[in-house]
Parts: structure tokens; sequence; C-alpha cells
């Protein structure tokens, strides 16, 4: 049976035609569900050995059509995605709007980010790739504010991160001036959400490839929040969340590890959250904290996170040490 | 009114709202807070009391695209470029009709609204008044830069702009620049610079007939921009604040 659906997946790959039985389907789909997965997994020596050269790059070639046909079923829908998935005014037949869903694709392949809401501060961080020497790192912030008291990261295509940014930053100063006061989290995020819903609505224009993340504290009850919104326009309230790469991971740690925390543990919690996808050290990792009392967004120095990361290290240690420690007496 | 003195600069306002003939208030705050090291005193010539209201909407417009400025390159506009563009909007709405468009910068419906209301309610009122410019509002900006010191902009209702040491506006002037040209020296102290500022508040209220009973001082500073002192000769009967 395992045999007979791997054919059929490879056939469907090379779309030969006629792709062998249709009731093959469903063991094939779940054979290239496994396929695709094995990246993530532990069989990652195998994974390598045939994603190189010498063995014909099968696996990453074979990996590739496998990634779509996960969400549809085989060679209809390889020929239906042509139909659909060019303009992003078009549904598909079952209601998916492809545009939108390979932007979420676009945000999967960005930087991990995280947003961690205390009781009395708000917590960013960013997973930051190595910068080459040449670049001044301090250009290619990934954090942003947005007025005072909100701040912003997001995870996908930086550039449109750079328009969204600016037109966000311009409705907070334009809410200023006609309503005499600071935005609330919920209006910036529900305008961003708006912004990046408009472009899945147009003719001739693609949505924008990222979701943000948005925090801060409104301006007279000092609430702190944290929003999430995504290419296809929704958004929603979280009190801890991840977006970009291995966001599900990230989000795993957080529903085990989450309680409410306040100042110094919250920024523990979210730095301890991104280590998990994230190779531990104070360049890689971008943190920014607000709190209740000051305003403006504080962006923690690489010492500072450094610090941290010891500390989360040094905690972890311990735990280990003292799940050893009882299993050695008995 | 305005005076720089050695690293920082003072400005002085009257505190007087007031309509036609009727004093609405005497405690008006016609000074703005630009950013934290930068002031904007903002008065209208007598006689144009409707369009004062204008004139406090474009500072306001002005402020927040200042703010913008900083969001945006991460480092506050400097008094210079604060000025050049004020003066920018002012040169603009000068060759506009008043019903102003809206800029690309910030959006200002309420300001547009206000215009036209403005506009209309003149063509109506029209005996007092002196000028149609839905801008006749004349500008002092003092800011405090690090690499450049205190400075002082002058900026007319018609887009002039100059850097001084002292300016002032209104009816006022005629009686404070001339006290200002006798008793300014360069590099003054802030005790001098208030002692200076007092003389001119002196003269107005001895020889301006319809003098302002108040006005307030702030100073800015390497420290910032904040209230120095009021110069009060009558007190609001009620409590309220500004």
């Amino acid at each position: 049976m395992l045999a007979a659906s791997a054919v059929y997946t490879t056939r469907c790959s090379l779309n030969k035609s006629p792709a062998w039985t249709e009731t093959l389907k469903e063991c094939s789909k779940l054979l290239a569900l496994h396929h695709s997965r094995c990246g993530e997994s532990r069989l990652h020596a195998v994974y390598k050995k045939y994603s190189k050269v010498e063995n014909g790059g099968v696996l990453l070639w074979f990996h590739q059509p496998m990634k779509s046909e996960n969400e549809s079923k085989v060679s209809e829908k390889a020929r239906e995605m042509a139909r659909y998935d060019r303009a992003i005014t078009v549904f598909s037949p079952d209601g998916h709007l492809f545009q939108v869903e390979y932007a979420l694709e676009a945000v999967r392949k960005g930087n991990a980010a995280v947003g961690v809401r205390g009781t009395d501060t708000v917590v960013l961080a960013v997973e930051k790739k190595s910068t080459p020497k040449l670049q001044d790192s301090r250009s290619a912030r990934k954090i942003v504010s947005l007025d005072n008291h909100v701040a912003l990261a997001c995870a996908g295509l930086k550039a449109d991160a750079r328009v969204l940014i600016n037109k966000a930053r311009i409705e907070c100063q334009s809410h200023r001036l006609t309503l005499e006061d600071p935005v609330t989290v919920e209006y910036i995020t529900r305008y961003i959400a708006g912004l990046q819903q408009k472009y899945t609505q147009s003719g001739g224009v693609r949505p924008f490839g990222l979701s943000t993340l948005i925090v801060g504290f409104d301006p007279y009850s000092r609430i702190p929040s944290l929003y999430q919104t995504d290419p296809s326009g929704t958004f929603s309230a979280w009190k801890a969340n991840a977006t970009g790469r291995n966001s599900n991971s990230i989000r795993e740690f957080l529903e085990k590890n989450f309680k409410e925390t306040s100042s110094q543990e919250t920024v523990k919690l979210a730095i301890r959250a991104l280590l998990e996808v994230v190779e531990s050290g104070g360049k890689n990792i971008e943190v920014a904290v607000m709190t209740r009392e000051e305003s403006g967004l504080r962006q923690l120095e690489e010492a500072e996170i450094d610090t941290i990361v010891a500390e989360i290290e040094a905690e972890k240690a311990a735990a280990e040490a003292a799940k050893k420690g009882p299993q050695k007496d008995t | 009114m305005g005076v720089v003195g050695k690293g920082f600069a003072i400005v002085a306002a009257d505190t007087s709202a007031v309509h036609s003939i009727m004093l609405h208030k005497n405690n008006e705050d016609k000074i703005m807070l630009l950013d934290s090291h930068k002031l904007v005193a903002a008065s209208g010539e007598p006689g144009d009391r409707y369009f004062e209201f204008g004139g406090l909407i474009r500072v306001e417009y002005v402020q927040k695209n200042v703010s913008l400025y900083k969001f945006r390159n991460g480092i506050p506009l400097t008094t210079a470029a604060a000025a050049n563009f004020t003066r920018g909007e002012l040169a603009t709405a000068l060759r506009k009709l008043s019903f102003a468009s809206v800029r690309p910068s910030v959006k200002t419906p309420m300001a547009f609204s206000v215009d036209f209301l403005v506009s209309v309610m003149f063509m109506i009122f029209s005996t007092l008044i002196i000028d149609q410019n839905p801008y006749s509002v004349n500008i002092l900006m003092a800011g405090y830069d690090n690499e450049s010191g205190a400075s002082l902009y002058y900026i007319d209702y018609i887009a002039t702009l100059h850097k001084v040491d002292k300016g002032a506006f209104g009816y006022g002037s005629y009686f404070s620049l001339s006290t200002m040209d006798t008793h300014y020296r360069s590099d003054m102290s802030v005790g001098e610079a208030i002692e200076l500022v007092d003389k001119c508040i002196l003269e107005i209220r001895s020889r301006l007939v319809v003098a302002p009973p108040n006005f307030v001082i702030k100073i800015v500073d390497k420290d910032g921009a904040r209230d120095y002192a009021w110069r009060q000769s009558v007190q609001d009967v009620t409590t309220a604040a500004v």
C-alpha cells in the first residue's frame, strides 16, 4: 500500500498522467505531508543526505511540488491553481484566495518575531539574522515605534513593512491632530489590518507580505495590549504570540509556559520563547521593551540581552540538574 | 516677543483671548510646545480674531508633522528645519483659496472645515476685518539644537522668514522693539533677558491703549522647553484653568 502510494505520489509530482488510481490519493497525501515535514523533524540526516546534489537532489525537488500539493489534492488542484492564483481578486472554487495564502507563506519565511504582554510591560523580540560586517546594524531595525506608546514588529517582506509602518505613523499623528488624543493600540491595529485588507480586494495589486505584532499601552487607561495582523487583514488580541519562521513551535512553547508576568519576567519569557528557535546570543536577537510608567520604546543593548540569556541558560541547567538529581537517588 | 540669550531663548506672549470687543479669557496660552526643545508663539493681528483660531490649528498641524518626522527618521527636526517647514506651509496657503486642499503629510479635515466656515462668516461680518488670508498668523519659533544652540525665527503671516536675536509681533511690537534695541546685548544671562522682557511688558502696559493685562513667559534651553513665569495684573474671577 505504502509502496503503491509512493509511486503514485512520484507520478503526480512528475506530472505524469494517468497518475494511477484516485483511491491512493489519501495515502499519498499523508506521505507527502510527512515528506515536507521531515525537514523539521529528527530525521535531519536522512533529509540532508537526499537533498545533496550527489543523490540527485531528489528530495528537494520532490519537496517543492509536495508543499503546494499539501494544500490541494494533487493534479486537479495543480490545474486549478494555475487559473485561480494569478489574481488576488479571484476566489478559487473551494473558497481560497491563493494570493493571500501565498502571502502567508512569505510570512512563514520571514524572521521569527515574538510578542508577550505582561501586567505592566510589553515585550517584542525578533530574530536577527547575522548582520554582514560592513553593514550598519542600526539602519536595519526590526522593531519600530509608531508613536510614543505603540510599537510594531513584523515578519515577512521588509519593503512592504516600510510602507505599512510609514502609513501607520502618519495615521497616528493624524489621529492626534484631529481628535487631540493619541491612538489606542486597537485603533491603529484596526487601521493597519484595514490597510492590509484593502490590498486583498483591489485589482492589480498584491497583498502586503507581512504579519505584524503590535504592542502598546492605551493612552489614558494604560492597559497593555498585544495585537497581531496578517496579510488577509484579520487582527486579534493576544496574551503572547509569534509570527515568522517556526512560529508554531514558539507558540506551542508559549502556550505551555505562559503565565501572567511583570517587567523583567516578561522580558525573560519572550527571550526564552525566541531561544527555542534561534541560536542563543545577544547578537542574534533584538529585544524592545515598553513599560507602563516610562513612555517610549526601549531597545535593549546587546550586553543586556546577553546577561538575560545567561540567566535563562543557568535556569535551564539548574532545572536539568534538578531533574537528574532525584533520578540518581532512585 | 522673543529674545535669544546665552544658550537659551525666551518667548513671551500676551494671554488674552479676544473676540471683537470682548475678552473671552485672559489666561489663554498662545505658546505651544512644538516638541521637547521647540516653542512656537502664534498670534494674529488685531482685527482678525476669527483667524486666530485658524492660526492655532495650523500650528498644531506643524506640531504633528514635526512629531511624524521624529518617528520616521529617529531624530528630531532642527529648529531651522521646523521654521522653514512652517514658512513653507504659510507660503503655500497664501496663494490658495480658503477651501485649502488636504496635504499629503497629515490629514486635516477639521482645519479644512474651519477655514470654510471662517471665510463664510467673514463675508457676512466683513466690516472690521482687514485681510482675507486664512493664515493671518504671525509666529515666533524658538528652539534649542545641540549643534547650533538656541535660535529664534520670525515668521510673518505672508511667510517671511528671518532668523533673529530678538523679535516682536503685534501693536506692542512698536514699543518693545525699540526697548529691545536699546537694552539688548548678545549672550545675556537668563536674569538679564527676563529683565529685558519685563521692561518691554512695562512699556506695553503703560503705552498701549488696549494693553493686554497678562503675559506668559516660556524658556527653551538644553533641558527643553518649559514655562518660565506668568506676569499677571488681572486674575480671572473664575478659577477655570487654561
